[in-house]
């Protein structure tokens, strides 16, 4: 006697499942008479037939069906609550010859997850969303989910679920229905064999349009959770089908999966990891110093603690970046911590930045500050108290008095936002501040080679700091030479080195050339 | 001539939710008395008269618990 099987296990399923050591291998983990099983092999059957194993991708959600993808062997994503739908954007649309089949159940779409599984339809990204539907949240023990039933008792509802404080379930089929895009959209039920059969033929229909990659397909499932509801098997099927229909009726919303033409993607290569590298990390330039190279002036003895304050807008952060990539770049240790509003422009804003040769144990400045660049009268206010004796203040004489501190505080005005407006961009007072700065310490602080060496990192950090946009490069570097010519004229002394515009701007060509860029640039 | 078929459920992986036993047109299927590895009382073919609808394998919400044999004589 001969046996053949009729109805077996998928071969889409995993021989054995390993999600915990032990004995127990070929069970799914989900409790006794649960819809979930029902529809996974609903869902492995109908992938097998259509021989799309290889390219199909199941998101798994949060909430029972989390483990998934112990149990498919397809590919597989476990995804953050509610963000399937996200991430199955992505997927099918970075490998366009993939099949998403995006799986979620009613707390995960219908609540947390509601806005990127409506956007996602909304757009028709090509994926099939599965959306079991079994009134309460399953894995945390039958609370109230969007789709609990009016007068429904879970633990959380133990009055039943009254509409007059928590509204209504959410009709989900219904609301899709009422996008343009989404080409099928059905509701289907587990609960008796000839509903479950039904189910079975919608599963293959969504399938189907996924593997032409037609568009949205949503299939809403409307399965059992006996144990948080507390049902047998009969029990819970009658509940399906008497109580749970009456609310979700069962039918196909939509079928436009004859409209619409199949679509046959390109076969997309896997990026170039080293493309995708180049686009996340633009070219850093090879610039800086050797790893062992340090200057030896005596002001670099101890940390450097520099404030910059002034309104959003005006380069604050920006500023304090070039300072603390200059850092960077001469092998200190670094800090830099912004502070400020929600408005992009307008509101005060400031920064601290710390340049250390050893290691920085806070980035907060709190009163000990060496140096404070102030580009308002309010920041000025604020922060002038915190400079320390034989400290430097920097402030912008455009728009502020000279402001009277202590005799052993350095004062330096700066025209910075009149020099920025005659070079033709406002926005450059940052980097005219900049240059009047190196100024002040080449000139007073720093001793011997080190006074060379910093003229060019300044430069060095103005270029890094606008890594891959020439033009913006090239007018902060000019307004940074106005700045030190500025910041010279106070000092009553001048600089040496080509300040003279002519020199300037071959000198600048030259630095942001576009071959200089490439030829010299290193990978990260 | 008349197929035959045959239910085998696999002892050890039946969780007793007793879906097959409702849906089986036949009601030839009944929950056992042994305990199986998991503790609980797994279902088995108490009779004969298998028709081979698969009503209770796609009842079934494990993947390799039920499956359904078409007896071919030799």
């Amino acid at each position: 006697m001969k046996e053949m099987v009729k109805f077996g296990k998928s071969p889409v399923f995993f021989d054995k499942f390993t999600r915990r050591p032990g004995p127990i291998q070929d069970n799914m983990h989900y409790c006794p008479g649960c819809g979930h099983g029902i529809l996974h092999k609903l869902i492995a059957e109908a992938v097998a037939e259509r021989g799309i194993q290889d390219k199909t991708i199941i998101l798994a959600p949060v909430g029972c069906a989390v483990f998934a993808y112990y149990y498919f062997n397809c590919g597989g994503i476990s995804v953050s609550h509610g963000r399937a739908p996200a991430v199955g954007t992505g997927v099918s649309r970075s490998t366009p010859d993939s099949c998403v089949i995006s799986y979620q159940g009613d707390g995960d779409l219908g609540a947390i997850g509601f806005n990127e599984f409506l956007q996602a339809a909304n757009r028709g990204e090509n994926m099939t969303v599965f959306f079991v539907n079994n009134t309460n949240y399953g894995m945390t023990g039958g609370q109230m989910a969007p789709t609990t039933l009016p007068g429904q008792i879970t633990t959380t509802t133990p009055y039943g679920r009254d509409v007059n404080t928590e509204g209504y379930p959410l009709k989900v089929c219904e609301m899709v229905d009422a996008l343009e895009k989404p080409i099928y959209i059905e509701r289907v039920a587990l609960s008796t064999t000839a509903n479950i059969m039904k189910a079975r033929r919608a599963v293959g229909k969504a399938l189907d349009n996924l593997k032409a990659h037609k568009g949205f397909s949503l299939v809403e499932v409307l399965s059992g959770c006996p144990v948080n509801l507390k049902k047998s098997a009969e029990d819970m099927n009658r509940f399906i089908d008497e109580n749970m229909t009456k609310y979700f009726p069962l039918g196909c919303f939509r079928d436009r999966s004859a409209e619409v033409e199949e679509f046959v993607p390109e076969y997309a290569p896997v990026h170039d990891p080293e493309e995708v590298k180049s686009i996340l990390f633009p070219r850093k330039l090879n610039i800086g110093v050797s790893a062992d190279f340090r200057n030896e002036s005596d002001i670099f003895r101890s940390e450097r603690r520099i404030k910059i304050a002034g309104f959003g807008g005006q380069g604050i952060l920006s500023l304090g970046i070039m300072l603390a990539t200059m850092g960077k770049l001469r092998n200190f240790n670094v800090s830099w911590l912004p502070s400020y509003g929600p408005e992009q422009r307008g509101g005060s804003a400031n920064c601290s930045v710390i340049l250390s040769r050893e290691k920085i144990a806070s980035p907060i400045i709190d009163g000990e500050c060496n140096l404070l660049i102030a580009m308002t009268s309010t920041a000025l206010e604020k922060f002038k108290g915190e400079l320390k004796p034989n400290s430097v203040l920097v402030y912008d004489s455009s728009t502020l008095e000279r402001p009277d501190v202590p005799a052993d505080i350095k004062v330096l005005g700066i025209d910075a936002l009149n020099i920025a407006r005659e070079i033709g961009n406002v926005k450059c007072a940052n980097s005219v501040i900049l240059g009047a700065l190196s100024v002040v310490l080449v000139d007073s602080y720093l001793q011997g080679d080190d006074k060379m060496d910093f003229d060019r990192a300044f430069e060095e950090a103005i270029i890094d700091s606008f890594n891959n946009k020439p033009e913006v490069i090239k007018q902060n570097l000019y307004a940074f030479y106005e700045g030190k010519k500025a910041g010279a004229k106070c000092f009553k002394h001048g600089i040496s080195g080509n300040i003279d515009k002519k020199a300037n701007d071959d000198a600048l060509n030259e630095i942001i050339k576009a071959d200089n860029f490439r030829d010299s640039s290193t990978d990260l | 001539m008349d197929k035959k078929f045959r239910v085998h459920i696999e002892f050890d992986q039946c969780k007793a939710c007793g879906r097959c036993i409702i849906a089986c047109p036949r009601k030839i299927l009944a929950l056992g008395k042994k305990l199986n590895r998991q503790s609980y009382p797994a279902a088995y073919q108490a009779k004969d008269g298998c028709i081979g609808c698969g009503a209770c394998f796609y009842q079934c919400p494990e993947p390799g618990a039920v499956t359904v044999y078409e007896i071919v004589e030799a």
